[in-house]
């Protein structure tokens, strides 16, 4: 189910003097099983962006194809593409409003009209994917949990609605490290096991780093590039420009062959960091 | 969707009408609201609607907007309309179906009154669109401040209304958000009867009050970790003072006042 977005510009309240453009002029393609990371610093459209993707908001100027069909013709059946491309919020934990997690989780799948088996069984597989005890927490109030627990409930309500495409607005936004690898993992796996496209906004170079298999760079409301990682994270200055940095391996390796150490160009994890200067320093003794 | 509401939201831009004192501009208002009351005919409703025309103009809000401030309550104006059309007034039926009976003095009854109510909501308007809602705040404080001999809460009343009136866009944005990340889960606000409509609220509802009781838990302790203990011995940044323009102001609603008399003496 490829998303295709057409020269989309979205802009508020047009016509006042409150207008503002979020975004203007963004082209892209996504194709099925990739991991998007929309990156940018804050106010750069990322939110305005994804919201887009599943008919929240309407663009002003341009077209967005969902498997070739517009998203906003007249007549398009929206509640059905937000069933196929689930959008979880930034701090979703807000949205909660059931008596019990069990119920929050069905909420989605409730409104697509199921039965009650099919519900149930939903929320099972919804739980188990974000690692939440089926027995333990499902009769629990959803806010006497933890923040992360919270989270991760309201990432399930999203997943019961078992989307094709999932899109995570700063998932792990205000979690301490712990609560942070689990959501990430727990997307990574959605990505890997479950074939689902993922389109994940962050802020943080170095999640994104490990997860994405392609950025998408926005400033100021305009894409400004797009491309592997390692493509992405060896423009240095470019990505500083824009106020967003890389990762920090990748800016390390910047600094040390700014130096003169023979490193290529293009490394942005630790570990091939780590991997390439152990094998110069190999080469530089030989034992 | 709820960008529509234009009731309680200020419009920032820089006017002859947002540089005159809040206070003199709620003094106004009331003696507008008193206006209104005074009109008995349609001509004095024309030279209202001529003076909140010309003053949107010289406050630089479209007129559109101001306009549009009445849409959340056509719903209101049409059941006075109704209610007074059809269940006030005595005298000679003008028109009879069935149990429906108008009389002429209910049909001039009910224009007035959902005229009146027009009036009262553009003119209201008028005022928050012009003045910052601390403006507003300060205004009224200052206002009621001569009542703080009989011991009355004057500060206390200003910075609730203020803290009030600065979370009216924090939560309709927030209800915005959660609107939509239920839409994202398949709800749907826009359809169904009335039982259906209002059951769909709860999953608006519940998160909104939660977020309001959280966010005012939050704001109590930074005021008091910054040791805010009321009025006493507070200064001000900005100290008001009336100027030329308050009292030209202040003129041409005594002007408006007394073209309404007038109207009404020789009409």
């Amino acid at each position: 189910m490829p998303i295709e977005l057409k020269s989309v510009t979205h802009t508020y309240s047009e016509g006042s003097a409150f207008q503002a453009t979020a975004i203007r002029n963004v082209s892209l393609t996504i194709e099925d099983g990739e991991f998007i990371a929309v990156v940018g610093h804050t106010g750069s459209g990322k939110s305005t962006l994804v919201q887009h993707l599943n008919g929240l908001l309407k663009p002003t100027g341009g077209q967005i194809l969902i498997d070739g069909e517009d998203l906003n013709a007249p007549g398009a059946d929206r509640r059905r593409i937000r069933q196929k491309v689930g959008l979880v919020f930034q701090y979703p934990e807000y949205q909660l409003f059931e008596e019990t997690v069990a119920k929050d989780i069905a909420f989605g799948p409730k409104n697509l009209g199921l039965s009650e088996d099919e519900i149930d069984a939903r929320v099972r597989r919804a739980m188990a994917h974000v690692h939440l005890d089926y027995d333990k927490y499902a009769q629990r109030s959803p806010f006497e949990l933890s923040g992360g627990q919270m989270r991760r409930v309201a990432i399930a309500g999203v997943l019961a609605m078992e989307p094709k495409v999932l899109i995570l607005d700063e998932p792990t936004a205000g979690l301490d490290p712990r609560g942070r690898d689990r959501i990430l993992g727990m997307v990574q796996e959605l990505h890997a096991r479950g074939g689902t496209t993922v389109i994940m906004v962050s802020h943080s170079m170095d999640d994104v780093a490990r997860l994405a298999t392609r950025l998408v760079v926005m400033s100021k409301g305009e894409l400004v590039a797009t491309g592997t990682p390692r493509e992405i994270f060896r423009q240095v200055d470019m990505m500083e420009s824009i106020g967003l940095g890389v990762p920090e391996a990748a800016r390390l390796c910047a600094l040390l062959r700014q130096r003169g150490v023979k490193l290529p160009d293009d490394l942005y994890t630790p570990e091939e960091l780590r991997d390439s200067l152990l094998a110069l320093w190999k080469e530089a003794h030989p034992c | 969707m709820l960008k529509n509401i234009t009731m309680g939201q200020y419009y920032p831009v820089d006017s002859l009408v947002h540089r005159l004192d809040p206070r003199i501009k709620i003094l106004l208002t009331i003696a507008f609201i008193v206006a209104v009351f005074m009109v008995h005919s349609l001509v004095g409703y024309a030279i209202m609607l001529g003076f909140v025309y010309l003053t949107s103009r010289l406050a630089r809000v479209p007129f559109k907007m101001l306009m549009r401030g009445l849409k959340p309550l056509r719903f209101i104006l049409v059941l006075t309309f109704l209610l007074n059309l059809f269940f006030s007034g005595s005298g000679e039926p003008v028109f009879q179906l069935w149990f429906i009976t108008v009389t002429a003095q209910g049909l001039s009854q009910a224009v007035h009154y959902s005229l009146r109510l027009m009036f009262l909501v553009v003119g209201t308007s008028l005022l928050t669109l012009t003045t910052s809602p601390i403006m507003l705040s300060d205004g009224i404080e200052l206002l009621l401040s001569p009542l703080k001999r009989f011991h009355f809460p004057a500060h206390e009343l200003g910075m609730m209304m203020s803290i009030a009136l600065r979370f009216i866009p924090t939560l309709l944005e927030e209800t915005d958000k959660i609107q939509k990340a239920q839409m994202a889960r398949g709800a749907d606000f826009e359809s169904g009867n009335l039982m259906q409509r209002a059951k769909a609220m709860v999953p608006l509802l519940v998160p909104l009050f939660v977020s309001a009781f959280r966010r005012a838990g939050d704001l109590a302790m930074a005021m008091e970790a910054r040791c805010y203990h009321g009025g006493e011995n507070r200064t001000r940044l900005r100290v008001l003072k009336i100027q030329r323009n308050d009292l030209l102001a202040c003129a041409t609603m005594a002007g408006l006042i007394l073209l309404i008399v007038a109207e009404g003496l020789l009409l």
